[in-house]
């Protein structure tokens, strides 16, 4: 690919899998709109990564936040043919000591904040006839975690958003897909206690925690070209945890 | 170029319909041949070439030809 040709908007970009993501698709000459919260990550990211990595503070649950930012987005940068929904929270608590709070939040980020994003940028690349989505579903939607019933919902949610859209819009050239990523070493999964991540690495069959970068080397697989028949499926990146 | 005409102009690039064929009877899509995501694109195109917002509730409404020149004279749209 030409450097400078194609933007992806990766939201949740200023750390962890994003981060990662963002990296990686650089590599492959990608432009990134990096979207976050954090607008000090973001600005010390793009000091080190330079004039591919742009920042932009976004909320993905604010539909106008989100409508105004991809507006942005589409008018600074080239055409944007990619879009990765990475932005993500946990809540965790047995469900009998979940209030409804910890529900709706983790369902509004994580699976709302990608219908909003992804209506948004469809639109941008339905006038192409082109474009790749990326959602970043999770290990658990598949195999399901105790104390993780609001996350393994919406991660479960994203699967049958990605399948459908997979559907919807495969006539007008854009490909919708959807990462599995198991136990990946991220501030997310750090600050689960020490005993939790232990029981979980035992249970990996490769023995090992992921690393971001694995997540971002199969993200940068089928946002590109080389996946350009891969459609409507669900990669699983765990080290073999889900089989 | 008359509204209607550029209504027309607009359907003929999107759908690759002959001019001829777009008469205000003419239903998008029994008649034009267009999917629902045509329809989409289309009310996207509309909105774009005459600067206005056309809600999902409205365009859910505008089967025909005839119904988008209506409605875009109905909002404001000059000839």
């Amino acid at each position: 690919m030409t450097p400078g040709t194609r933007t992806a908007i990766v939201t949740g970009a200023a750390r962890g899998i994003g981060l990662a993501v963002s990296e990686r698709l650089i590599a492959d000459g990608w432009t990134i709109a990096a979207c976050d919260m954090l607008e000090d990550r973001l600005r010390e990211e793009a000091a080190r990564l330079g004039d591919s990595y742009r920042p932009y503070r976004l909320d993905v649950t604010s539909e106008n936040d989100v409508n105004t930012v991809c507006e942005r987005i589409a008018e600074e940068n080239p055409p944007v043919l990619g879009l990765v929904n990475n932005a993500g929270v946990t809540r965790d608590s047995l469900l009998m000591r979940m209030d409804a709070e910890a529900w709706d939040l983790v369902l509004k980020v994580n699976l709302t904040g990608a219908f909003l994003m992804t209506k948004a940028v469809s639109r941008q690349m339905m006038r192409r006839r082109a474009g790749s989505i990326v959602n970043l579903s999770s290990v658990v939607a598949l195999v399901g975690s105790a104390g993780q019933a609001n996350y393994a919902a919406s991660k479960g949610g994203l699967i049958g958003f990605t399948k459908s859209l997979a559907r919807e819009l495969a006539s007008r050239n854009i490909r919708v897909n959807a990462i599995a990523p198991g136990f990946i070493e991220t501030e997310m999964t750090l600050s689960l206690p020490e005993e939790v991540r232990k029981g979980y690495a035992e249970r990996i069959p490769l023995g090992r925690m992921g690393k971001p970068s694995d997540i971002a080397e199969v993200t940068a697989f089928l946002l590109g070209d080389a996946s350009s028949y891969v459609n409507g499926i669900v990669i699983p990146v765990d080290g073999g945890l889900s089989t | 170029m008359s509204l209607e005409n550029r209504v027309t102009e607009i359907i003929v690039n999107k759908l690759g319909v002959r001019a001829e064929e777009v008469s205000a009877e003419a239903n998008f899509q029994t008649d034009l041949g267009a999917d629902s995501l045509d329809l989409v694109e289309l009310m996207m195109d509309f909105e774009d070439s005459f600067k206005l917002k056309i809600s999902d509730e409205d365009s859910s409404s505008l089967k025909s030809v005839g119904d988008v020149i209506k409605y875009l004279k109905a909002h404001g749209v000059e000839e």
